[in-house]
């Protein structure tokens, strides 16, 4: 075994890279287990694929046979609702995943120098996972599926000039159709290479950078740890517990997820009383419909979502440790996720009266929260610097072990 | 994993057996977690709905061959003269390669139930004027579907059938169907 092991090492660094980037690779020893989130959304991934995978295998793209192939696999197929549950929950499991490895990295300030490119390879995933998951929804040909679509390739009516022609061409007919479904399918199936690939990608800037840590500061050698066993062990309890919450929805709630609507085949002549998209998308969502203007709404939505990817910029505070030490930086990030909480009900909801004006004001806040913090980050670190920084950071910055340098006023 | 804790004999025992027991249980796991997967592709349950096939015989003249789809699969019926049935009893050639008797391959004389496949790789043969002729390989089969030359292995295959009155079979695992 161990020649077999040197004749490949003579000609591919096979050992050097388990040693380097597996089992020794250097891990901050006080990582929290909002770190094991990134490792999760890898699983879910492989997940997502293998089960794509074989559900391929059973699935039509084709307007008069894809919704009777899903209750064939439902009903036929050995297993195949175990395999379409998985797929569907799934998805959702994906982005609850990806919401909180994002809110983890907002509150740590692990997107600041040197993680920028993390961070917008992070960006980049997060909208080929939202577009891949679109694909997706369509693929059962039920009603939600249909209407969702139908709502979504008509935003790009506000292209200015070429409006009408752009949503022909990208749906390939005058309406949603046979030649939309087998596109998106296509596309369904293709994406997640691109998803493979920037995944890689993420990960080799990872390694270079290395991961950051709750204290925000980068730590000196000796207060890294080797990946395994000790966060090979912390990922897969983390995997434990999330299976236990994932399993509970495949086994026991798989209707969760899935609006009763799409049970129904889809029918381009009556559209169902009331249309929601997928629950990952009511904040973006209920932004677009608090704009009372089409292209204003659109404009604004595909803001909402890109515009994590200037947080390096808007953020300009050079205290280290994210929001804990920043307290005006924390009542931000609360504030932010109280408020995409309050966005994703109003989407929910049927608009009406007052949910109207509560919808507006979250809209108004969350582009306010990002409008704001250039100033109030360059405030903060002015008057943190003159109240001095807590004395476990003053600690960490002056051990002359630690790569970080840091000194007020800057 | 330090080097103090591999120095201790004991020490390293335990922790060699916990190793292994934790392999063997997520082992365990990898492969019922699989097997949903693996099942998945097998076939259906509407598929193996239709894997029986009812045939009339009323409407096959003396003489005449039938065809009929059993599971996706070609299956000759053969109505056989008096004459095709006491020639493939005397002939002393079938006795060659895969001998059978005739009386062991019909479970009434006059009918002759066999599935359309080469046994060699799998062609449809062609009916002749006497027995059938396999058009990719030369395999050439009697009225009783034995093989008399060419590169078949075997005779062609028995499927399982019953009569369910004079002029009707059921072709498929017919235990199953009561």
């Amino acid at each position: 075994m161990s020649k077999l092991l040197n004749w490949v090492d003579a000609r591919f660094p096979l050992s050097e890279f388990v040693k380097q980037d597996l089992t020794g690779y250097p891990t901050p020893r006080n990582l929290s287990y909002w770190w094991n989130f990134g490792f999760l959304a890898g699983f879910v991934l492989v997940l997502q694929v293998v089960s794509g995978l074989f559900l391929a295998m059973h699935y039509k793209p084709d307007a008069s046979l894809a919704f009777e192939s899903i209750e064939h696999i439902m009903r036929e197929v050995n297993y195949g609702w175990l395999i379409r549950y998985i797929h569907s929950t799934g998805a959702s499991a994906f982005f609850a995943v990806i919401f909180i490895h994002m809110a983890r990295t907002l509150y740590y300030g692990s997107y600041r120098a040197p993680r920028e490119l993390m961070w917008w390879t992070g960006q980049g995933l997060l909208l080929l996972l939202m577009a891949t998951a679109f694909f997706g929804y369509l693929l059962p040909w039920g009603q939600m599926s249909y209407w969702g679509a139908q709502v979504i390739t008509n935003l790009f009516r506000a292209t200015p000039f070429f409006g009408d022609e752009i949503v022909i061409w990208l749906r390939g007919g005058f309406s949603i159709g046979d030649a939309t479904l087998t596109r998106f399918f296509v596309l369904h199936y293709f994406f997640p290479f691109l998803i493979i690939g920037l995944v890689l990608i993420h990960l080799v800037a990872l390694h270079t950078v290395k991961s950051s840590n709750p204290s925000g500061i980068n730590l000196a050698a000796k207060d890294n740890i080797p990946f395994h066993p000790y966060f090979t062990a912390k990922d897969l309890y983390g995997l434990g517990v999330f299976l236990i919450v994932f399993c509970f929805f495949v086994f026991f709630s798989p209707e969760f997820f899935i609006e009763a609507d799409n049970n129904i085949p889809a029918n381009p002549l009556k559209t169902p009383a009331h249309i929601v998209p997928e629950w990952y998308f009511l904040p973006f969502y209920a932004i677009l419909r608090s704009i009372p203007d089409l292209l204003g709404g659109v404009v604004a939505m595909g803001l909402s979502v890109v515009i994590f990817a200037a947080m390096p910029f808007l953020d300009r505070s050079h205290i280290p440790g994210g929001a804990r030490y920043r307290p005006v930086y924390r009542i931000l990030f609360y504030i932010f996720v109280l408020d995409f909480a309050v966005l994703t009900y109003v989407g929910a909801v049927p608009p009406s009266g007052s949910l109207v004006v509560i919808g507006q004001v979250a809209t108004f806040i969350y582009f306010a929260l990002f409008a704001l913090l250039p100033f109030i980050s360059k405030a903060e670190e002015k008057w943190l610097c003159k109240r001095g920084l807590p004395a476990e950071v003053e600690e960490l910055l002056k051990s002359k072990s630690s790569p970080d340098k840091f000194n007020c006023p800057l | 994993m330090s080097d103090e804790d591999s120095k201790d004999p004991k020490e390293s025992g335990r922790r060699h057996f916990l190793e292994t027991v934790t392999g063997v249980v997520a082992g365990a796991g990898v492969c019922g977690a699989a097997w949903p997967f693996i099942s998945s592709m097998n076939p259906t349950t509407d598929v193996l709905a239709k894997s029986t096939s009812e045939v009339e015989l009323g409407d096959i003249a003396v003489g005449e061959t039938k065809t009929v789809d059993w599971q996706g699969k070609p299956v000759f019926i053969l109505h056989r003269t008096p004459e095709q049935i006491s020639e493939v009893r005397n002939d002393q050639s079938a006795q060659t390669k895969d001998p059978e008797q005739d009386e062991k391959r019909v479970q009434k004389p006059q009918w002759l139930v066999v599935v359309g496949l080469c046994t060699h790789l799998g062609c449809v043969p062609l009916r002749k004027d006497k027995g059938w002729l396999c058009p990719c390989h030369g395999s050439f089969y009697d009225d009783s579907g034995r093989v008399l030359r060419g590169p078949a292995p075997k005779n062609l295959i028995l499927p399982p059938y019953e009569f369910l009155s004079d002029n009707k079979i059921l072709i498929g695992k017919v235990e199953e169907q009561s």
